[in-house]
C-alpha cells in the first residue's frame, strides 16, 4: 500500500504538468522535501503549470503542505500554478494548508556578547530585589505572627505539628549519622596531627569548642537547607503552579498565615533541637575515636571536656540555630512563591532556594562570630 | 496490510484493571473500527480515562489483551511498539503540554524525534497545524503557562496530530471550551477524520459532540461496555442510565 513518492515532469507544449504519485505522508517527509526542492528549481517559463495529484495513494498534512509549497514557488508573475486531480477527500485538507502563511516564524534572538553582559547586569541588579523580597517576607511573617499572638485560635497547630514531623523527627537519623561521622573525622585528624607535639589530649578541647560553637549548628543548618528548604520551595512552587495559592486567597485566607507561618514555626523549633542532637552525636563520635584510635579513656575525655568548654560555648552555638532556621525558611518560601508556570521554573527556584539558603546561613554565621567576639563570648 | 483493514484498529479483550481492591474495569471488550469516530461515555468515575490510559499503556492491567493496528501490545517487541506509538496521538485531559517548551517546540517535539526533516519544513508544518486547530501564528512563541484553557486544548490537539497519526485518543477534548469553540472542535475532528482517514477514540461528556461528531457510541458502566451502537440505538435503549443520559433535560435541548 505504501510506495515511494515520485514527481514526474511531463511537458506539453507550453504547459508543464507535474504528476505526483505514491504515498505523500509524514513517513516519507525527508524524501518528499528533496523532491519538492528539486522541482522548485524548474527552469523555463511555461504558460501554465499543473500539479496533478490524482495518482497520489495517500496524502497527509506533510504531503499536502509540500504540494502547496511547490505550487506557491512555481507561481511567478502572471502564471499561476494549479493543483489538479484533487479527490474530494483531500481537497479540504489542501484548502486547509492553503490558508497557512509561510515564514511567520520569528526566530529567537541569537546569543551575543552584549546580550551576555546584559544578563550579568540584570543578575547583579536583581540582588537588591532579592534582599527586598526577603525583607518583605520577613515582615509578612512577623505580621502574621503578631496576628496569631492576638488571636491564638487562628494558629494552625495541626499543620505546624505535621511540618515538625517532616523537618525534625524524620531528619533525626540522617543528621545524627552525618554529625557523628564528622565528629569522628575531626577527632581522628586532630589526634593524628597533635600527636607529633605530644598534645593528643588537646584534641578534646578542639572537638568541644569546634562542635559546640560552629560545626554542629552550621552543618545541621546546611543539611536542613538542602533537605527541608528545597522541600518547602517545591511544595509552595507546585501549589503556585496549580493555582492553589490563588484559591486560598479568593477564599479569604492569607497564604502567609496558612502556608508559610506553620512551616517557619516548625523550622525555627526544629533547628535548635537538631543542632543539639547533632552536637551530641559529634561529641560522641569524637570521643569514640579518641578512645579507640587515640587511647584517651572515656573518663579522661569527659574530665578534659568539662575543663575545656563552658556553658558559653554551648549557648553561642544554640542561639544561632533559630536565626539560621528563620533565614532558611524565609528564603525557601520566597523562592517557592516566585515559581512561574513551568516545570523548569520550579527547578530553578528550588536550586536557588538551597544555594541562597546555604549562602545566607554562612553569612549569618560570620556576623554572629563578629558579634560574639566583640562581646567577649 | 489487507487484514488490517478488516480487523478493528483497536481490539480490547477481557480487560481487567484493579487499583488495590477496587476493580475499575472488569472483563471489558471493545472494538474500534478503522476510520470511525467512537464516542465513549459513562458516568463520572466509571473508568473512561482508565480504559484510555490502559490502551495507551499507562495503566497496568491484571488480565486481558489489547491489540492496536493488529499488534498485541503485550507480546510486541520494542520496535513494534515504537512503531505503534508513532502512529497514534494522544490528547490528555489537561493538555499535558511540556511547560518549559514553547508551543512551537511542543508541536515539533515528536517530529524532531521521529522524522529527519529540515527546520523550515517543521516550522511550516507547525504553522499548518496551528491553523488547522484554529490558532493564530503568534501563539507559536508563547509558553503553555501563557495560554488560556481552550488554547491549551488546541495546542495539545496540534501536538497529538503533529505526525499525522492514524489514530487519536481524545480525553474530553471539548470540556472547558465555549460552545462555539467546542462546535468548531467537533467540526475539526470530523474534517480531519475525513481528510486523513483518522480513527478517533473520544472520551466525552458533550452531548453535542456525540450528536454531531461521533459515528458510534460506546457506554461504560460497572466496568463493562453496557451498550455500543449509533445514536439512534442509544436513544432506543431501555437501560436506566442511558435513558436518563439521552432523554434528560440537556439531551432534549440538544435534539431540538
Amino acid at each position: 500500500m505504501n510506495s515511494d513518492p515520485k514527481l514526474e515532469r511531463i511537458a506539453k507544449g507550453n504547459a508543464l504538468a507535474l504528476c505526483a504519485t505514491g504515498t505523500w505522508t509524514a513517513s516519507f517527509a525527508p524524501v518528499l522535501e528533496r523532491i519538492v526542492a528539486d522541482a522548485e528549481k524548474l527552469a523555463g517559463s511555461p504558460q501554465s503549470i499543473f500539479i496533478d495529484v490524482s495518482e497520489v495513494a495517500k496524502l497527509d498534512t506533510f504531503g499536502a503542505w509540500l504540494i502547496e509549497r511547490l505550487r506557491r514557488s512555481l507561481t511567478k508573475g502572471p502564471v499561476e500554478a494549479q493543483i489538479a486531480g484533487l479527490s474530494a477527500n483531500y481537497s479540504s485538507l489542501v484548502d486547509e494548508v492553503r490558508r497557512v502563511r509561510a515564514g511567520a516564524v520569528v526566530d529567537s534572538s541569537p546569543i551575543t556578547i552584549a546580550g551576555m553582559l546584559e544578563q550579568i547586569g540584570r543578575t547583579v541588579a536583581g540582588v537588591g530585589g532579592t534582599v527586598a523580597g526577603l525583607v518583605d517576607m520577613l515582615g509578612a511573617v512577623l505580621a502574621a505572627w503578631f496576628r496569631v499572638l492576638i488571636h491564638p485560635r487562628s494558629f494552625r497547630l495541626t499543620s505546624t505539628v505535621h511540618h515538625m514531623e517532616q523537618v525534625c523527627w524524620r531528619a533525626v537519623p540522617i543528621i545524627v549519622l552525618i554529625t557523628f561521622l564528622i565528629g569522628c573525622i575531626i577527632a581522628q585528624q586532630g589526634i593524628f596531627h597533635f600527636r607529633r607535639f605530644g598534645a593528643d589530649i588537646f584534641v578534646v578541647d578542639m572537638l568541644g569548642v569546634l562542635v559546640l560553637r560552629e560545626i554542629g549548628v552550621l552543618l545541621v543548618a546546611i543539611m536542613v537547607a538542602g533537605r527541608s528548604g528545597s522541600a518547602y520551595t517545591a511544595e509552595l512552587g507546585s501549589m503556585k503552579m496549580r493555582e492553589e495559592i490563588d484559591a486560598l486567597r479568593t477564599m479569604g485566607f492569607d497564604p502567609i498565615e496558612v502556608l508559610v507561618l506553620p512551616r517557619m514555626m516548625a523550622l525555627v523549633l526544629a533547628l535548635p533541637i537538631l543542632a543539639f542532637l547533632g552536637a551530641m552525636a559529634a561529641l560522641y563520635g569524637g570521643g569514640l575515636v579518641a578512645w579507640l584510635y587515640g587511647g584517651v579513656e572515656p573518663e579522661a575525655f569527659l574530665l578534659r571536656l568539662r575543663d575545656a568548654i563552658s556553658i558559653d560555648h554551648f549557648i553561642v552555638g544554640i542561639v544561632k540555630a533559630p536565626v539560621m532556621a528563620a533565614v532558611i525558611g524565609i528564603v525557601a518560601c520566597v523562592e517557592g512563591l516566585a515559581v512561574q508556570g513551568s516545570a523548569e521554573s520550579l527547578g530553578q527556584h528550588t536550586t536557588a532556594s538551597v544555594v541562597k539558603g546555604i549562602f545566607f546561613v554562612i553569612v549569618m554565621d560570620g556576623v554572629f562570630a563578629i558579634f560574639f567576639a566583640s562581646i567577649g563570648m | 496490510m489487507a487484514g488490517e483493514i478488516q480487523n478493528p484498529i483497536i481490539r480490547v479483550r477481557d480487560i481487567t484493571v484493579q487499583f488495590g481492591t477496587t476493580r475499575v474495569l472488569d472483563g471489558l471488550n471493545l472494538d474500534v473500527k478503522r476510520g470511525e469516530i467512537l464516542g465513549f461515555v459513562g458516568p463520572s468515575g466509571a473508568g473512561k480515562s482508565v480504559l484510555t490510559r490502559t490502551i495507551i499503556g499507562l495503566v497496568p492491567k491484571v488480565a486481558g489483551s489489547i491489540e492496536v493496528f493488529g499488534v498485541d501490545l503485550d507480546s510486541s517487541s520494542t520496535a513494534q511498539r515504537r512503531n505503534v506509538e508513532r502512529r497514534w496521538g494522544v490528547l490528555f485531559q489537561q493538555g499535558a503540554l511540556f511547560s518549559s517548551l514553547t508551543v512551537r517546540q511542543n508541536i515539533q517535539f515528536p517530529m524532531r524525534e521521529y522524522l529527519r526533516v529540515s527546520q523550515r519544513l517543521m516550522d511550516e508544518i507547525t504553522m499548518a497545524k496551528l491553523a488547522m486547530v484554529g490558532l493564530k501564528p503568534e501563539v507559536a512563541e508563547r509558553f503553555p503557562s501563557e495560554l488560556s484553557g481552550g488554547m491549551i486544548k488546541r495546542v495539545a490537539l496540534a501536538r497529538a496530530l503533529s505526525l499525522d497519526p492514524d489514530l487519536v485518543f481524545l480525553d474530553e477534548p471539548t470540556s472547558g471550551l465555549d460552545p462555539i469553540g467546542a462546535g468548531d472542535f467537533d467540526e475539526l475532528v470530523r474534517t480531519l477524520q475525513r481528510t486523513l482517514g483518522l480513527t478517533v477514540f473520544m472520551v466525552t461528556h458533550d452531548l453535542d459532540s456525540l450528536y454531531t461528531a461521533c459515528d458510534r457510541i460506546a457506554v461504560l458502566g460497572n466496568g463493562k461496555i453496557i451498550a455500543a451502537g449509533s445514536i439512534a440505538d442509544m436513544q432506543a435503549s431501555q437501560h436506566p442510565w442511558l435513558r436518563q443520559y439521552f432523554h434528560g433535560k440537556r439531551a432534549r435541548a440538544v435534539m431540538t
